[in-house]
């Protein structure tokens, strides 16, 4: 049943906000210290099981699937909901932002290709 | 009978809903007008451009700050748009990650999501700071927009910064996403984009997953789902790390 998915899902959510509310108090920053990001790593571990256990079944995935195929239409809803008259004002700032940030990852591809492929040839000359 | 009232209050006493029609007919006009570019720019980065548009219609017309949703009629807008939604299927995206798979990545893949985001990260907060940004909450907010644009309000939600701001953090990952369609196929082969593991690493520096997955589409079909599996993990890692540990981090050298 699809509904044994979302129920997952949210339960996993909950579980994660909670987590990083709690973190949050403990650090002292009044504020939820990466609770999605727990979220996502429980829903991670648990599918992983639960398919692999067979508990997980196809419909209940889809449940998890459809709220997926969700994501970018809440995320422009998201964006339509923003203060974009104020944030013009930093307009600049957004797009020197993006720019560098790209132009540095793309800088990295290289470096991280070569050291790729240097470990298994270390590897391999241990041997 | 006034047809227009009957009209604009279904819309008012059904807000979700109506806010599924109108993403609806945004999502179809900008993946039309994605069909016009072959495919160069993708439908979900044009639909988010429309839904900033939206915003910045919303707020001209009004004056409020809530961008579309500052409309009455569109209040609905606020409800799908909102923490709660956003963060659910944020979520439900980690779900088709698989384990095993990420294990085969090894240390580069894992390194490159770190370097991704540290970097964009720096960038940001670093770049907000010459802008006149220099409170710790709006660094680190548009530090984690430079990271995604999921990554900025979910920072900035979390550390209780500034619509606008968080709208900043928005646009700058919106910039990144559609650079990054538009830009790699033109330096595929310049930084060797061409086998697994190096589209690996390259999801994992880039993070933004309708970015990758369209820019990846481009080189090579084939190669889309390594480079989006470690953008998968680069949104979550992202919203982990920049509330908490860069934060705290740039709050003691800052603060």
């Amino acid at each position: 049943m699809a509904i044994y998915g979302v129920a997952l899902l949210s339960a996993c959510m909950f579980a994660g906000v909670f987590l990083g509310d709690v973190l949050g108090g403990l650090l002292g920053v009044k504020a939820n210290v990466g609770g999605v990001g727990f979220a996502m790593l429980f829903l991670i571990l648990l599918t992983n099981r639960g398919i692999d256990k067979g508990w997980l079944k196809s419909k209940s995935q889809e449940g998890i699937a459809f709220w997926g195929a969700m994501y970018i239409p809440i995320v422009v809803a998201m964006s339509s909901i923003q203060d974009v008259v104020a944030a013009l004002a930093g307009g600049p700032l957004a797009v020197l932002g993006g720019v560098l940030g790209v132009a540095v990852a793309f800088a990295f591809i290289p470096v991280l290709t070569k050291m790729g492929s240097k470990t298994p040839a270390v590897e391999q000359s241990k041997k | 009978m006034d047809l227009a009232k009957m009209f604009v209050n279904m819309f008012v006493s059904n807000g979700f809903i109506g806010a599924m029609i109108i993403v609806g007919l945004v999502t179809m006009l900008a993946y039309k007008i994605a069909g016009l570019t072959k495919g160069r720019i993708h439908g979900s980065a044009i639909a988010i451009f429309f839904g900033l548009v939206l915003a910045y219609i919303g707020g001209i017309t009004t004056g409020g700050h809530k961008g579309f949703a500052s409309i009455p009629m569109f209040a609905g807008m606020g409800f799908m748009g909102g923490g709660m939604m956003r963060d659910f299927a944020i979520v439900s995206t980690a779900f088709g990650a698989d384990l095993r798979e990420i294990k085969k990545c090894g240390v580069p893949g894992v390194l490159s999501i770190f370097i991704g985001i540290f970097t964009s990260f720096v960038i940001g907060a670093g770049l907000a700071y010459l802008w006149g940004y220099n409170d710790v909450v709006s660094m680190a907010t548009i530090g984690a927009g430079v990271v995604t644009f999921v990554v900025g309000p979910v920072t900035g939600a979390a550390l209780g910064a500034s619509s606008d701001v968080i709208a900043i953090s928005i646009a700058a990952g919106v910039v990144k996403s559609v650079l990054v369609m538009i830009m790699t196929p033109l330096v595929a082969k310049m930084v060797g984009l061409d086998n697994p593991q190096s589209a690996m690493m390259f999801g994992g520096l880039m993070g933004t997953t309708s970015g990758t997955a369209a820019g990846m589409a481009a080189v090579d079909p084939k190669l889309v789902p390594y480079a989006a599996m470690t953008a998968t993990f680069y949104t979550g890692t992202g919203c982990l790390l920049c509330p908490s540990l860069f934060y705290l981090v740039l709050n003691m050298m800052v603060g």
